[in-house]
């Protein structure tokens, strides 16, 4: 009890919050890091999702993906993205890796959502003389909305952790609290920091079912 | 005078052979701790899923916060994971180890639970008309018809776990990880990447070896060749 009351004690310390190791200053690099490069990944990976499923092609690609992406250790590709010649640019490992971890989901989800549209209800919009293009935008882009919209969430809390394990390998976020507790032996620093990654992974994980929540009810997947 | 070795190894070449040799018994110690923390994990996390995912199937009111209780689990990224679990067990394998087990458990019990919840109706309708009590009808019926679901939880978790092992290192005890970190500050090239690469192997090695143990163990899903 006393690590959780000294843990509280050092996030409460005004000393801890400004400057560049700041919580306020990690907290807003964490924040962009993940916005940033959310949109990154979401530019890269829904047109391709998005195409290859209305097109029906590279199935076995898209779904794969994901898979590989999981076996690939994190902290791996950070520490090997350092040592290459995208490591002297600054947050440039943090960010390829988080790009890179965050496309797999949002492929994946993409595609099935678009695989898994009525097969009928595209016969009909083709029956009533849609093109290719109207039926992607208008019959099932609508319809796959939840299943992408799913595959943009666990791709951000994928992020999130991902800009965490950055701060191993010397990327900025809120990880950098927690590994600097580690190089101080300060554990109320290190479960105060973990206490913020946690809660900051929460808050994303809570504002992306909000979304879902208020998005239509077609848009929410069937029964939940 | 003799110059410093011109080996692949001071030239800090990504692939190095001389690495291989030279530093045979760390890279084995390292992959016998990476495998060691791998499978005592997942098997504990498989130890307490079972119980975890039959006790919500049975007792609904159970299922929503098993459910939910797993989810936040699952989001809470690794290093924070392993930070939170410091102050119960300080810098030891068994903190990776209880870490490990959280994020094993969480796929696990949902995979667990779709597979039995995926078990027609019919057939447990017609396992209690023949008169199976509830303990016959979960081992002998219901467990068995989750099985491919669950394998196919397990090998996730398996590797997840395998890949989760090298954030360990924050605390010494990441198995391959271990490398990767000092590597890193080094900037020792061949050490990094033949550690990621064989961090890859066994991820894989172990993704195929469940897959045929699911194989051997549910013969009615092959596809029938005759």
């Amino acid at each position: 009890m006393t690590t959780l009351t000294d843990a509280w004690a050092w996030l409460t310390d005004p000393a801890h919050w400004p400057g560049d190791d700041g919580i306020a200053h990690r907290l807003l690099q964490h924040l962009w890091l993940t916005v940033v490069c959310l949109a990154v990944s979401c530019l890269i990976a829904l047109p391709v999702g998005l195409l290859l499923g209305h097109l029906g092609k590279g199935g076995a690609l898209a779904v794969n993906i994901s898979n590989a992406g999981r076996a690939v250790p994190t902290f791996a590709v950070l520490v090997l993205l350092l040592l290459t010649p995208v490591g002297r640019w600054g947050e440039g490992p943090t960010v390829v890796a988080l790009v890179l971890f965050a496309v797999p989901p949002l492929l994946t989800n993409a595609y099935v959502g678009m695989r898994e549209v009525d097969r009928d209800v595209v016969q009909a919009a083709r029956g009533m003389g849609m093109t290719g293009g109207q039926l992607l935008r208008r019959v099932e882009l609508p319809l796959a909305l939840p299943m992408v919209l799913t595959g943009v969430r666990i791709a951000a809390v994928q992020l999130v952790a991902t800009a965490t394990i950055a701060a191993l390998a010397g990327g900025g976020g809120l990880g950098r609290i927690i590994t600097a507790g580690f190089n101080l032996a300060s554990t109320p620093q290190v479960v105060a920091g973990a206490v913020l990654v946690a809660a900051f992974a929460l808050a994303v994980e809570a504002v992306f079912v909000a979304v879902e929540r208020l998005a239509p009810a077609r848009a929410r997947g069937g029964g939940r | 005078m003799t110059g410093p070795p011109d080996d692949c190894l001071a030239r800090n070449e990504w692939i190095c052979g001389a690495y291989l040799s030279t530093r045979r018994h760390i890279l084995l110690d390292a992959v016998l701790q990476h495998l060691q923390l791998t499978a005592v994990s997942v098997l504990i996390g498989l130890a307490v899923a079972v119980p975890l995912a039959v006790l919500a199937r049975r007792w609904k009111a159970a299922a929503g916060p098993v459910l939910a209780v797993t989810t936040v689990l699952y989001t809470i990224p690794s290093l924070a994971m392993f930070s939170l679990l410091l102050p119960l067990y300080g810098l030891s394998a068994t903190l990776v180890v209880a870490g490990l087990v959280l994020y094993s458990l969480t796929l696990l019990v949902r995979n667990l639970l779709a597979g039995l919840r995926a078990v027609p109706e019919e057939i447990r309708q017609a396992a209690l008309g023949m008169g199976y009590g509830p303990a016959r009808l979960l081992l002998t019926v219901e467990l068995p018809l989750a099985l491919p679901a669950a394998m196919a939880g397990l090998r996730i978790a398996a590797v997840s776990a395998v890949s989760l092992v090298t954030v360990g290192a924050i605390v010494g005890f990441g198995g391959l990880g271990n490398l990767i970190y000092a590597g890193m500050n080094t900037y020792f090239k061949a050490q990094v990447l033949t550690a990621s690469v064989l961090c890859v192997l066994i991820a894989v090695a172990a993704d195929l070896l469940l897959l045929g143990v699911q194989r051997l163990l549910t013969p009615w899903t092959r596809p029938d060749r005759a």
